[in-house]
């Protein structure tokens, strides 16, 4: 077999569905027939899941540090917002994707200043423009109210047929159908031949650019297509919750997102997926033991991640899925383990 | 017109305090290209230490200031040999993560400690109110600022420039491969030079707890200014971080005075265009390592 077949033998094989993957999206679907009276919270961690894979896009694929990705995810939360409270767009499924193309638009025109320069660079430019946003978002209080934020948003029925009940099940299943479809997208995205090139500039930008990837248009449309998905979080967040405010654009949310993604582990999407799952349930954990200050906690957590070291962490975790694997089935285990430094 | 000159005063005030506080970081960024978005609460636990000194003890304020810069580098020396110093050979996420958590924690204990409502240090009465100055009105404290940070701006160049360590740490920010074939102790240049920086940082806190204002989410809220003195003043030398914390002070005061409207937005803009324009910052001269 030559070297390009094995290559593409090899992407293939990885890019098949697994059963494991089928049992996980299952087990998700199950979630929302099993716990009736948990509809809030398991909306949340589906959104939190969504705008967790749109970073994973960008900082476990490309490689880029950001940590303003939450620019995206306010820009799409208030975009939704606006649109059903001055009823310009009514349906939410549309108005979701208007919502994704408008931070979709801003992460194009952003790029350009992202792509520049290194990583601290980057670390700052898009600190500063997740900043900025908040600054103007406070500056024209008129349009997006200010620090009270957007009040009184009614959601219409989804495709005019199914309503948003008080309990949020419609919601739930809405954000699952929205997190699966843009999953799959996603999926498809990193095993072609352009998620290939992605993780070559990842690793190595220079010796990328050296076997003819155009380093620079593939940083821009991964960085495109990751504010598309972080709009539609925002978005998701606006519809289901009926509020938008100032929040959005916070730090506080872009660093618990670089935690969550830490937690699940960059460069695969379940990643964000799994770690959206165990983000809430710390957090919920912390805030029953000390309810002001489980911010604490999640430093803790997040030291110690990076003190153990995170390729270890994931080493231990999937210790005792590999042992049953290799005992079960008799073969060297083949749960991904993901990459490495960013 | 003495409106403009009062303007320019509190700004250049301004801008002197924030460079004591950021001086540290870029040292930090500088010699061992380490991300610090933590340096914020090294800064906040100098401040706190001078409040409860001043407050709750009865210290005079102006010998709580050299306890304020000891605590603080303590606590600084003491992450550095206990944990940032694991960290240097990591990537710039992971140092990230890492100071982001112990941002965190400081916010969370100090909030626990100290209650989360903002605290002021009660200053000598020499220090209040502001005399004129030919019609130019000058805030005593204000003055008492420029005069301490001045003094400390022109040691540190001294001490730069002039004695042996200053020639090891400078040594030590261009190669350090090479300074450490020299035989220079090149980490234990840096623990002391990261403990001064923090011992500044907290100085500049207990500062500023009458300008900036002082609770527990100081390091978060001010986190983007140390980054911006340091990314637009670059990192290789202390002239440039002394002149971009001049033009961010002068700056943010004139912007606030002048737009208020616009808020920190002049800010942010200026900071994104310099780093697009100049990605090593305004008056760095070497490539990011």
């Amino acid at each position: 077999m030559s070297a390009a077949s094995d290559v593409g033998y090899n992407a293939q094989r990885q890019a098949r569905w697994h059963y494991g993957e089928i049992a996980f999206w299952l087990i998700v679907l199950s979630c929302g027939f099993l716990f009736p009276s948990r509809y809030l919270i398991m909306t949340d961690i589906l959104r939190l899941a969504l705008f967790t894979m749109s970073l994973d896009l960008i900082l476990g694929y490309a490689g880029i540090v950001s940590l303003g990705h939450a620019a995206f995810f306010g820009v799409g939360a208030y975009a939704a917002g606006l649109l059903a409270l001055h009823g310009i767009i009514n349906e939410p499924v549309l108005a979701l994707i208007a919502a994704g193309l408008a931070a979709m638009v801003l992460g194009f025109a952003t790029s350009f200043l992202v792509i520049r320069g290194v990583d601290l660079t980057r670390l700052m430019v898009t600190l500063g423009i997740a900043l900025l946003l908040e600054a103007l978002a406070e500056r024209f209080s008129n349009i997006t109210g200010g620090t009270d934020g957007l009040q009184g948003i009614e959601m219409q029925p989804i495709f005019g047929q199914i309503p948003f009940d008080m309990f949020g099940k419609a919601g739930f299943f809405y954000s699952l159908a929205v997190l699966f479809l843009l999953f799959l997208f996603a999926r498809r995205v990193v095993h072609s031949p352009f998620g290939l090139s992605l993780r070559a500039i990842k690793n190595n930008p220079l010796r990328a650019a050296a076997i003819g990837i155009p380093v620079n248009r593939r940083l821009i449309a991964v960085y495109t297509l990751a504010a598309f998905y972080a709009g539609i979080a925002g978005a998701l967040f606006t519809q289901t919750t009926a509020i938008a405010s100032l929040d959005v654009f916070a730090f506080e949310r872009s660093a618990d997102l670089m935690l969550v993604l830490v937690i699940g582990g960059t460069g695969y999407l379940y990643g964000g997926l799994i770690g959206a799952v165990v983000f809430r349930l710390l957090q919920e954990l912390f805030s029953t033991i000390t309810p002001q200050y489980w911010q604490f906690w999640i430093g803790l957590v997040l030291v110690v991640i990076v003190l153990v070291g995170r390729q270890r962490l994931h080493r231990w975790v999937l210790y005792v899925p590999n042992l049953i694997l290799r005992m079960v089935a008799g073969r060297k285990a083949v749960v991904a383990v993901p990459e490495g430094d960013a | 017109m003495t409106a403009i000159l009062t303007n320019l005063f509190d700004g250049v005030a301004y801008g002197m305090l924030l460079f004591v506080l950021a001086c540290g970081l870029a040292v930090t960024l500088g010699l061992m290209n380490f991300v610090n978005l933590a340096h914020g609460a090294f800064a906040m636990a100098g401040g706190y230490v001078c409040m409860v000194l001043v407050n709750r003890m009865g210290w005079p304020f102006f010998a709580a200031l050299p306890l304020a810069f000891v605590s603080s580098a303590a606590i600084g020396i003491a992450l550095e040999r206990t944990l940032y110093h694991h960290l240097y050979a990591r990537s710039h996420l992971d140092q990230v993560l890492f100071t982001i958590g112990l941002t965190f924690m400081s916010v969370a204990a100090v909030d626990y400690i100290q209650g989360s409502s903002r605290v002021f240090i009660n200053l000598p009465a020499a220090l209040q109110g502001q005399f004129d100055l030919f019609g130019v009105g000058i805030g005593r404290y204000r003055l008492m600022i420029i005069v301490i940070c001045g003094l400390l701006t022109i040691a540190l160049q001294l001490v730069l420039a002039k004695t042996r360590f200053g020639s090891r740490l400078r040594a030590a920010v261009d190669d350090p491969r090479a300074a450490s074939g020299l035989g220079i102790n090149v980490p234990q240049v840096f623990a002391l030079t990261f403990a001064f920086g923090c011992g500044l940082a907290g100085l500049g806190g207990a500062l500023s707890a009458e300008i900036l204002g002082l609770d527990p989410y100081f390091p978060l809220k001010f986190m983007i200014y140390f980054l911006i003195v340091v990314t637009v003043g670059g990192s290789s030398s202390i002239t440039g971080p002394f002149l971009a914390s001049l033009l961010l002070g002068i700056g943010d005061v004139a912007g606030k005075y002048y737009v208020p409207k616009m808020g920190p937005f002049v800010i942010y803009t200026i900071m994104i265009v310099i780093l697009i324009w100049r990605p090593n910052g305004l008056f760095g001269r070497t490539a990011a390592r």
